[in-house]
């Protein structure tokens, strides 16, 4: 059986389409998923997993010297009628449904939070409000758990905001019934320092239609791993996700869809802006699809735009097929410069230099912006796009 | 009546060796309303002085003056010398990816006029513009030069021409890379400009084939970095018997 391993060396756009007799994106991890923290080796920084994260800046997230303050984050949560929001303890079995953490801080998360909460939506409740989850920054370290279920046929929108400072292991599950649909929003709009490392799992219930849109803009070192899983056939997710990186800042999002589940559908897109000396964006999209999953189809893209010098990407799509019967798989990544050219040829056309920009990165993010669906969470998205750039010329 | 004056200009780029200097006394004024043929070979300088006069950064102007009625050009960002009213169509235009040609239009209009054109006659007005030139409709929803062909590249730059109406057109080399077809149709929107009297043209070139179709008042030959002749539109005629040779010989120690 053939394997192709995806190492890439550079420093910009790899991919590979990988036939493997065993998961290449299991194996590379440096343990199996696990609950427990010590079931993981503190790493290094040489594994797959870590080698694009700048660990010293984690604040002993990964090494277990992040030890949790009281002040740490405030969660408040605002919901309309027919969902429940409890706080429960450590033992609540609703805790371990969606997905096991796959890697040391995300495990360091569920062994250290004291209080979860679990937000349900009633089996064919339909929200017209969203679901408000605020999530603030105190300027302390904490380990947070957070469960999103709906029951079959429900339908809702979470839209998650992280602000302040702050240094935050969590783990978000979101468990979708048969035929619920969620939309979850997750903004990741830190002050500078804060420090966020999340795992989201979702399981999709059959004929689920999940759609994540992840934003994020603030943050010294953002780290982010949606993952996705299906509970039974007909499932549908959709991966959206928009970041904008500014000097210094490490925004790291590593997607895995695991389609072991027949008739399934995945769609990935997620598009960076990047400026300033040492912004760093990573993105890491990881599809498999595993002999049983039939009928699947999937794509899997990542642009980014590089606005000015000094600014890395490291972006690897890979895609595993364990069966030719499938819809469609596809993937694709770029990443292009603003240069001085186009600049020039615009400003020659009588248009100032910030309009110039503000109209290059505007057209770049309109076309995953306009998928999202949410015309606030739109235009929250366009204003805060183009805050970054006054900010920046 | 607007005049470009272009006045001892020295211009160098920066190379291995330090910096080169490339234009070494321009001196050429250009009316409104008056269509100047600049000529000359390959690496003589001309494209030097269009993106010059546009503002470049990779130009660095070591002396002389540019003025457009009066005002210091040299003193001008690049989109400021726009919006004064010199237009440079480019040579080899860049893609500018995300955004459409559409939006682009629209929003060096409003950058040109001070205001946003009214959507309505606005679109009408890009419509008819684009007619004019052959384009397809479709074309103004594709990114900016993105895939464009060469004759496509050109027809764009024209019909920005046409939409922006500026006071000094430089083209440079508009004619190189197009078909006969495609050059009757880009120097016939030149010529609809033109007739309006309302630009004066710089039109840079180094073959005679365009003049053809776009009849100069002056013709200069333009060799090592400056104007080496200037006359009437014979001179383009004895360029196209004689070539460039006599100004390249002995224009480099003239």
């Amino acid at each position: 059986m053939a394997e192709a391993q995806n190492i890439p060396a550079g420093s910009t756009t790899a991919g590979s389409i990988a036939v493997a007799a065993e998961s290449t994106v299991a194996t590379r991890m440096s343990a199996p998923p696990s609950f427990d923290v010590a079931d993981f080796p503190v790493p290094h920084g040489r594994e797959e997993e870590w080698r694009f994260t700048p660990l010293a800046r984690l604040r002993g997230l990964h090494d277990g010297t992040a030890v949790a303050t009281g002040e740490g984050v405030r969660v408040e949560i605002e919901a309309p009628e027919g969902v429940t929001v409890e706080t429960v303890g450590r033992e609540d079995e609703r805790l371990r449904k969606a997905g096991k953490p796959v890697d040391r801080v995300a495990a360091q998360a569920y062994s250290s939070f004291e209080k979860a909460s679990v937000v349900t939506v009633a089996k064919e409740a339909v929200l017209t409000e969203p679901i408000r989850v605020a999530v603030h920054g105190q300027g302390g370290v904490a380990f947070g758990h957070q469960v999103i279920e709906l029951g079959a046929f429900a339908e809702a929108v979470v839209v998650i905001d992280h602000t302040g400072d702050a240094v935050l292991a969590a783990n978000v599950d979101f468990v979708l019934g048969d035929g619920a649909k969620l939309t979850v929003v997750s903004v990741q709009d830190w002050d500078k320092d804060a420090v966020h490392v999340a795992q989201h799992n979702a399981l999709l219930g059959r004929d689920a239609s999940f759609k994540s849109v992840v934003v994020t803009f603030g943050g010294d070192v953002v780290r982010l791993h949606p993952r996705v899983n299906y509970a039974g056939p007909g499932g549908s997710a959709e991966l959206f996700g928009l970041y904008f990186t500014d000097a210094g800042q490490h925004q790291e999002h590593r997607l895995l869809v695991d389609h072991d589940t027949p008739h399934c559908t995945s769609n990935v897109a997620y598009k960076g802006a990047l400026q300033g000396q040492d912004a760093h964006a990573v993105w890491i999209g990881d599809v498999l699809i595993q002999a049983a999953a039939e009928g699947t189809d999937t794509y899997e893209l990542n642009r980014n735009l590089v606005l000015t010098d000094g600014a890395r990407v490291d972006s690897v799509p890979n895609l595993e097929i364990e069966t030719g019967e499938i819809a469609g798989a596809g993937h694709a990544s770029a990443t292009g410069r603003f240069d001085d050219e186009q600049l020039f040829y615009l400003m020659a056309r009588g248009i100032p230099e910030t309009e110039a920009r503000r109209l290059v990165v505007r057209g770049f993010f309109a076309e995953l912006v306009q998928q999202i669906g949410l015309p606030d969470v739109e235009e929250r998205l366009i204003a805060k796009v183009e805050a970054e750039l006054e900010a920046s010329v | 009546m607007a005049t470009l004056e272009i006045h001892d200009l020295h211009v160098s780029v920066e190379a291995e060796n330090g910096p080169r200097e490339i234009l070494k006394g321009v001196d050429l004024t250009i009316k409104q309303g008056e269509t100047h043929a600049v000529m000359g070979p390959n690496g003589s300088g001309k494209s030097t002085l269009a993106y010059s006069l546009a503002g470049h950064p990779k130009y660095t102007v070591t002396g002389g003056t540019v003025t457009l009625d009066g005002e210091d050009v040299l003193e001008m960002s690049v989109d400021e010398r726009a919006r004064a009213g010199v237009f440079l169509a480019m040579q080899y235009p860049v893609e500018v990816p995300g955004v459409s040609v559409s939006n682009f239009l629209r929003t060096s209009a409003t950058a040109i006029r001070g205001e946003a054109p009214k959507l309505r006659t606005w679109v009408k007005e890009v419509r008819e513009a684009m007619d004019k030139l052959s384009m397809d409709p479709a074309f103004a929803e594709r990114n900016v030069n993105e895939g464009f062909s060469g004759g496509e590249k050109k027809r764009h730059e024209i019909l920005q021409l046409e939409l922006l109406k500026p006071k000094i057109a430089i083209l440079d080399e508009t004619d190189s890379g197009l078909d006969v077809d495609a050059l009757r149709i880009v120097s016939e929107g030149v010529n609809r400009v033109r007739e309006t009297g309302e630009v004066g043209t710089l039109l840079i070139t180094h073959y005679t084939r365009i003049l053809r179709y776009i009849k100069p008042d002056f013709v200069h030959v333009f060799a090592n970095g400056r104007i080496v002749e200037s006359g009437g539109a014979e001179l383009a005629d004895q360029l196209e018997n004689e070539g460039y040779d006599k100004y390249v010989k002995g224009g480099a120690s003239a």
